[in-house]
């Protein structure tokens, strides 16, 4: 698969940082460490040919109980991912961490896209990963006085926690 | 004998009079709202039923229609909704997830509207047929009509 200019330049920059990458449907995906996504990133928005302004998402996978069954990067149980684009190219890219459970907490991104406030909001309200730097990390779907967060794989599927009126 | 005088009993008659009037405040939250407007329009015409005046205002409607999912958050919204509603006043869960929370049966979800309000009649189906919303229109006017008219509610909160 031809590797596009995005990934050739973050490689570039990047050689040590960069754990894993692979493809999807054309697609790339890359697995970097937690310490390096905001340079990564921020290299990828601000670099002149690549551009990738757009920031599509932030959202995270709860991998508890499948840490056995990844290789790379430790049995870390929290991936967060984050999605790119850029109009110059046309292209999408895909940044991938591994965050603890003892140790969850990802640098925000809010200095780079404004964008980034309610996505980091969402993921703290499902996965309660603190994010650091962020101006205002409050929940943002569920309600004051809810306990837990619901998308971790060991939320009780029938806890319920109605709301007072 | 030319007859020009009628008989009735004044239950009867209000419940008659009740029954062809429902104001209706729509509670629209998902895609049921889709068949509701439906009903509502020209192609099945709930106004047929004496049932066709929206009131976008509770204060000024006595049938509230809850369709669609009703999530925790949004829970104190319709109660809320409901205590503005001057008596007398009905309620219609339409749908399987206003009924009983229907495929969402997970933490957002309140399982079912008669958590937080009384119902008076359930319509299910994911989502029901315009033709269902009308024939539950009619069970409630079967009941609106039948039930004993509360026609001193005044006199309940003025504690006479």
């Amino acid at each position: 698969m031809k590797e596009s200019l995005g990934l050739r330049k973050l490689k570039e920059k990047f050689p040590n940082e960069i754990i894993e990458i692979s493809f999807h449907f054309g697609d790339e995906t890359i697995l970097i460490q937690r310490e390096a996504l905001f340079e990564a990133v921020k290299f990828l928005k601000h670099e002149e040919e690549l551009n990738y302004e757009l920031l599509l998402d932030i959202t995270c996978v709860d991998l508890l109980g499948l840490e056995d069954t990844i290789q790379t990067a430790g049995k870390d149980r929290f991936e967060v991912i984050c999605h790119l684009y850029s109009f110059k190219l046309n292209h999408r890219i895909r940044l991938k961490i591994r965050v603890s459970e003892s140790e969850a907490w990802v640098e925000s991104l809010t200095p780079l896209w404004e964008n980034a406030n309610w996505l980091e909001r969402e993921v703290f309200d499902m996965f309660g990963l603190k994010f650091k730097n962020h101006p205002d990390l409050r929940r943002i779907l569920m309600y004051e006085g809810f306990e837990g967060y619901p998308l971790r794989k060991d939320y009780p599927l029938k806890k319920r926690q109605p709301r007072t009126l | 004998m030319k007859v020009n005088f009628i008989t009735t009993r004044f239950n009867h008659i209000l419940g008659w009079a009740r029954k062809f009037s429902l104001f209706q405040y729509p509670f629209v939250t998902a895609c049921c709202g889709m068949e509701y407007m439906s009903a509502a329009c020209a192609h099945f015409d709930i106004d047929r039923f004496g049932a066709g005046w929206t009131r976008f205002s509770p204060r000024q409607s006595d049938m509230l229609l809850v369709v669609g999912t009703v999530n925790q958050k949004l829970a104190p919204v319709l109660k809320k909704i409901y205590d503005q509603m001057t008596e007398p006043k009905w309620v219609v869960a339409i749908g399987a997830c206003a009924v009983s929370g229907g495929i969402y049966d997970n933490y957002a979800v309140v399982q079912g509207i008669d958590k937080i309000i009384s119902v008076d009649v359930y319509i299910p189906g994911c989502p029901p047929r315009p033709e269902t919303i009308l024939d539950a229109l009619i069970k409630l006017q079967h009941k609106v009509q039948t039930q004993t008219q509360d026609w001193k509610w005044k006199d309940k909160f003025t504690g006479k």
